[in-house]
Formats: C-alpha cells, structure tokens, sequence
C-alpha cells in the first residue's frame, strides 16, 4: 500500500486511523511536540515492522498503565540510560534471525544528553542497527522540568529559578563526531522535510540520529496550540538549524533561514520559562552567529 | 565428554559456549560483555568464539552489558554476562531489571571485594548485594560445579514455571584462576539437555508494552507472582537434576550440601570454597571423636529453609560462617540463617577471610575450639586470618 500523507504529512491517513502508533488513551499533555513528532513518524512508517525502546521519560508514561498500551509498536521500557544498549539487543537479535524488524529508540534529552550519552555514544561507535530519535524539549519532563544539558541559556526550570547560566550541548555536532551513517535535525514545523529524513532514517542501516525539537508546553509554559509556531520561529531565527549530516562529514543546509530577530523575540517572548532579566538577545544573536559560522564552514 | 585443564573462568565460558550453541536453531545467543578482574578471561573466551548463530557485543559498561543482554532475550535469544564487585555495583539498576521483567538468563559473578580501597580478592559481598534483586543464586566449590551450574541454570531459568535469571557465583581467584580437571560434555548432550530457548512474552510484532506503568494492585500481583515462582524452584530444580544426571552421567549437590552431619552436634555453615577447607577440619575433629559436621550453602536464592532446618534439626552448636559482611549488622547471611535453626542452639556468626585472606585449616581449627568452649553467643565476630 502507498500512502501519500496528506496535507505534507499533518493530516490523518487512512492508515493513522485504523493502526497509528500514537494510539488514543496516551497520556501526553495536549500540544506537546512529543506527540506531534510520534504522529509524524507514524506516517513514515507505513508498513515497516518495528520495535521500540524507550527509556524513562514522558515518552515512556505515554503508553498509560499495564495492561494496556497507548503504542501501535511493541515497546520495551529500558532504564533511564540504557536505551541504546537494549536495542543494541533487539537489533542484533533481529539481525541474526533475518528479522526485517527496525529497532527504534525514542528518547528524551535527558536520557539522550545526560544519563544515556555513554551507552548511546558507545552503541553510535560500534554502528549498531539503531535508529535513535531524541524529541528534545530542553527540560526533564516527567520529573516535573528540571533542567537538563540540553536547557538553553537563560531558561527557567525548577532547579534553575534564575535561568540557565550555560549553553546547550549542540548534539548533532557530537553525533556527527561518531562519523556514523546519518544524523540529522529536524523541524516539526516543516513535515515534508521531516517525513523524508524520517524515510531516509528508516532505510538506511547503521547508526542512525535524529533530532527533533519537540515544544512542551508544560515545561515551556507557553500555549499549547503555539508549539509549531514556536519552532518556526526557532528555525527560521537560526536558533535551531535544520541540517542533515552523513558519515559525520557531508553536511547539507536543508533550511535556509531568515536569521530574523523577530523571529528570535518572539521565541523567547511566547515562553513562560523564558524572562527578560535573564536573557539577552544581543548574547543569544551572537551565539547563533557563532554556531552558523561553523555549520557554513563544514558544509564547504 | 572429553577431560580438559580449565579455570572456573573458562568453565563458565566453556559451558556458555555450549549452551549459546544448543540455540543455534532457534533464535541464537547474543550477549554483552564489559571486563573486570577477575572474570575477564570468561569474557575474552567467549570473544574468541565464532557463534554458529550468535553475537557477542564488546560494550562501554556493566550497566549497558545488562542492557543489551535483556534486548537479545526479549528477541528470544540466550544470553550471559560475567562481572564481579565495582561491576556488579555499577551494573545493579539493570539487574533489577532483568529479573522483574521476568528474562532468564545467566550471569557468572567470581565474587570480590567491593572497593575502595581496591582489592581483587574473594568476598561474596559483591553477589550478596544482588540479594532481593530477584535472581536465583548458587555459590560454586570447584570448577566442574561452576560449568555443570551453568548448565543447569539455562534449563531452571528459561522453564516456563520458573522464566527467572540466575547468577552462578565462584570464588575469586581460588577458582576463577585456578585450573581443575574438568569433564566438558559434547555438544549432542548439550543439546539433549537444553531445549531451545521459548520466551512467552518475546518481543515480536504485537503492539504491547515491556515495563510500563504499573500501579500499586498490578505491582502487588506481579511481585506475588516473581515470588511464587521463586517458591517453585526447590521442586523445579530437583527436576533438573535428574534430567542432568540422566544426559551427563553425574549428578549435581542440591541446595544444601551437608557432610558427615547424620549425628553432628556441631555445624559450621559456609559458602563457596570456604566449605573445602571447613571439611578438612570436620576429618580432624571425627578423628579425636567430637561430632562435627558442615553444611555448605549452594543455593543462596531462593534460600532453602526447609531443608536447612531439617539438617540442623539436632545441631546444638552451630557456627555461621561469612564471607562478606553488612556493616551495622554482621554476616549477611547469618540472620538469614538465624530463622532456621533450632530455637536452643547456640549460634555464633564469625565474618572469616574478608577481603579475600587466605583461609586456613587453623583458622576453621581457631573457630571450632571457640564453639566448643562458649556457654552462649555474642555478637558477631570478625575473625582476621591476615
Ligand atoms: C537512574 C534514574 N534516575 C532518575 C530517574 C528519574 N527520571 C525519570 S524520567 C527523568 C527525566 C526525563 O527527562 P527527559 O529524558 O528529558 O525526557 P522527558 O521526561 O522530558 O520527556 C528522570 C530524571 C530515573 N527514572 N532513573
Ligand atoms: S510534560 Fe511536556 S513533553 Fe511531557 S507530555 Fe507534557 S507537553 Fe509533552
């Protein structure tokens, strides 16, 4: 069966309606990017068997309580940073067997930047059969928004009442550092360029990386229906590049951005989390002026 | 069956090997693998083999070695790791794991010393912390019961009334790096003894969910449920054992291995390799007449009560020997012990060889003369053989 997602993917299938993945009964709040980012993958997938594992995090409180189950896909919870090695498991049980499975992490920031980066770094190094997905919404969800290395500069959580000091790691840079097959951003404000890189993900064997930057609006403190907006806003102010990396050497710009400062103020004026008297977008300018000058010079 | 020179390190890996190969014409074996001293040869063995079905994943942590252990067994492949003290510690939030989503596989620990300050030698305190983690537990004395516990374990842990992993302890160094005659099986009655591997709740297409939310009533079901299947063990074990003794010939001590203790007044309980050393003072005090016997705790989870209590029925002086200890308390295994005993006797728990001290005849002597002379117990001692 072909199915051509309609509306560049943000409208239901046939297919989304009868088996989605993100089933109804799942416990996200409403607005969350996370969910936006399963009903996404949910088109890409089409017919493609997979596993998932998920680790602690809203994601996993997603599937609701046992018995039941808010996942279209089998799921295997694995501990807060181990993620990656569980699929490790899945995906080279399934090799052996010739199993035509695709074995999917679906991770947080917190078990991607944090407790999880050794066994994710080490199942990137060994190339395992992976493809690893981040929803990163810059903040510890489930535990109630703490802060996390993926919180940017100046955000408010609850263990930084006076915004963040530091920058967030920029973990595609790092991923790409493994020099595995593909890593790549994308935008849940730009479907079509999202559903291709998800469909290239999904072919492709080998380690693969996908970073999506899922708006929270709990953690966010930012309207629940200005999530998509809000990472427009982030792309197109340069905040959050939209980039696709192979072999950690050939980078190619999939979204040109405006660098607006409009942009980039209304970003940090739609979040709650987000204070004048923390921030200042002069630094944050430079900041993105910094990271664009070595993007533009790994793309040469 | 051939008779090669093995350490306990190449047992457990000779008898993994074996038992990853029975499931070739399932789903295979497939482990994760991190070193630590002393079990790291174990590991380097089984990076030597080229599994006919099977991967053996070098990973950057105990933790992760878990990790990728429970993925192949939820994809219904065999599985095994090996560590010991600072690893297993690093290791344990995926212990629990693996035990309380119900995967039966097999770990080798060769018990040491926890650290700091570093020391690689023997002391069970590094197994004994996996306590209530769920897992069924034995302690080796010799390098053929570490590869026939291995074997054994497979088949206990992957029946269907039992679906729970096993750690298979042995003594740092005293065996894990001491090389014994030992008789390998071939692989035809490996494969005779080990069915192959047949998850119910494999990972497969169906959209369910391993390890979601559970509330207080499902949880209370489940561990009901873990624990009921730990009570089963003693009668599925005993079943084991005959099938093991009727494929390969010989047959494995149970849950408790008791010597000359038909008539003993005293009983001096241990764990592990202490227990050889525990006999030979057992043939000395016969031969001046004084009725000693010992008894060596194999199967430390489930712990066998009743059997203990039956042995100990008319011991009037029983000495509890650990090899570990609990800080605050003493012995681990001692209070443990303490419910099995007759309510008169006299226990005296002695925490011996801490740290991995050589223990000697004199020492087991030292504590057999103490029993013999106390009119009651104290508090535990630790009992220093330098
Ligand atoms: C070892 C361990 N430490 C802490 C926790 C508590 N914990 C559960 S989820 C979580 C944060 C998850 O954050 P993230 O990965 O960013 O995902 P999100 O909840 O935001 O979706 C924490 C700290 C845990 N489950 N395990
Ligand atoms: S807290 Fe944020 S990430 Fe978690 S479910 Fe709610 S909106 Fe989604």
């Amino acid at each position: 069966m072909t199915l051509e997602p309609a509306l560049g993917g943000m409208a239901q299938t046939d297919q989304d309606r009868c088996d989605p993945l993100l089933r109804a009964g799942n416990t996200n709040c409403g607005g969350c990017g996370m969910s936006v980012g399963l009903n996404l993958l949910s088109h890409a997938l089409e017919t493609r068997k997979i596993q998932m594992v998920i680790p602690a995090c809203c994601g996993i409180v997603t599937a609701g309580p046992y018995p039941w189950s808010a996942y279209g896909a089998p799921v295997v919870a694995s501990t807060f940073a181990s993620a990656a090695a569980v699929a490790t498991g899945l995906a080279c049980a399934a090799r052996i067997n010739g199993d035509p499975t695709r074995v999917i992490c679906w991770a947080g920031d917190g078990g991607t930047y944090d407790i999880g980066m050794a066994t994710l770094s080490a199942a990137a190094e060994r190339n395992e059969d992976i493809l690893y997905i981040c929803y990163d919404n810059e903040i510890y969800g489930n535990t109630g928004g703490q802060r996390s290395s993926a919180t940017p500069l100046g955000a408010r959580t609850s263990t930084t009442p006076r915004g963040k000091t530091q920058q967030k790691k920029d973990i595609l840079a790092i991923m790409a550092a493994h020099r595995i097959p593909y890593a790549a951003s994308l935008s849940l404000g730009h479907p079509e360029d999202a559903m291709r890189k998800m469909n290239k993900a999904l072919d492709m064997t080998g380690f693969r990386f996908l970073h999506i930057l899922a708006p929270c609006p709990t953690g966010w403190k930012s309207e629940p229906a200005e999530g998509i907006e809000l990472v427009r806003n982030a792309v197109q102010s340069g905040l959050y590049p939209i980039l696709e990396i192979e072999d950690g050497i050939r980078y190619t710009l999939n979204i040109e951005p405006s660098m607006s400062d409009e942009d980039l103020q209304n970003y940090f004026e739609k979040q709650g989390r987000f204070r004048k008297e923390n921030y200042d977008l002069a630094v944050i300018r430079k900041h993105i002026d910094e990271h664009w000058q070595l993007i533009r010079s790994r793309i040469r | 069956m051939s008779m090669e020179l093995l350490s306990a390190n190449h047992a457990a890996a000779t008898a993994t090997i074996l038992a990853g190969e029975a499931n070739r014409d399932a789903r295979g074996f497939g482990c994760g693998v991190y070193p630590i001293t002393p079990q790291t040869e174990c590991i380097e063995k089984l990076c030597r083999h080229e599994f006919t079905k099977g991967e053996v994943v070098r990973v950057e942590s105990e933790h992760s070695a878990m990790a990728v252990c429970m993925g192949f067994v939820l994809s219904g492949a065999r599985s095994f790791t090996a560590s010991a003290s600072n690893g297993l510690a690093y290791m344990v939030e995926n212990v629990y794991n693996v035990a309380l989503y119900r995967v039966p596989m097999v770990m080798m620990a060769a018990n040491r010393t926890l650290g700091p300050p570093w020391n690689i030698w023997v002391d069970h305190g590094d197994a004994l912390l996996l306590r209530d983690s769920g897992w069924i537990q034995f302690f080796c004395e010799d390098n053929q019961e570490v590869l026939d516990t291995t074997l054994l374990a497979y088949r206990l842990a992957e029946d269907h009334r039992i679906l729970l992993p096993v750690l298979v302890n042995q003594d740092a160094f005293v065996l894990s790096h001491t090389m014994m005659q030992t008789d390998v099986p071939d692989q035809a009655l490996v494969d005779a003894f080990l069915p192959d591997l047949d998850l119910p709740h494999r990972i497969t297409d169906v959209p369910v969910t391993i390890g979601g939310l559970d509330f207080p009533h499902e949880t209370e079901v489940h561990r009901r449920q873990h624990a009921e299947a730990m009570d089963r063990v003693p009668d599925v074990l005993a079943e084991c054992e005959d099938a093991f003794e009727d494929i390969f010939g010989r047959r494995l001590p149970g849950p408790i291995v008791p010597y000359r203790m038909e008539d003993a007044e005293m009983c001096l309980i241990s764990m592990g390799t202490t227990a050889s050393t525990v006999r030979e003072v057992v043939d000395r005090e016969r031969e001046k007449g004084r009725r000693v016997g010992s008894l060596r705790l194999r199967m430390f989870r489930p712990f066998p009560i009743a059997p203990m209590q039956q042995a100990l029925a008319q011991c009037t002086r029983i000495g509890v020997l650990d090899r570990n200890i609990s800080l605050g308390l003493g012995g681990i295994t001692w209070p443990e012990i303490m419910a099995t005993v007759p309510r008169d006797a006299l226990v005296q728990n002695y925490m011996i060889g801490l740290g991995g001290g050589d223990i000697r005849p004199q020492d087991i002597q030292g504590i057999v003369d103490d029993l013999w002379k106390r009119e009651q117990s104290e508090s535990p001692k630790i009992v220093e053989v330098g």
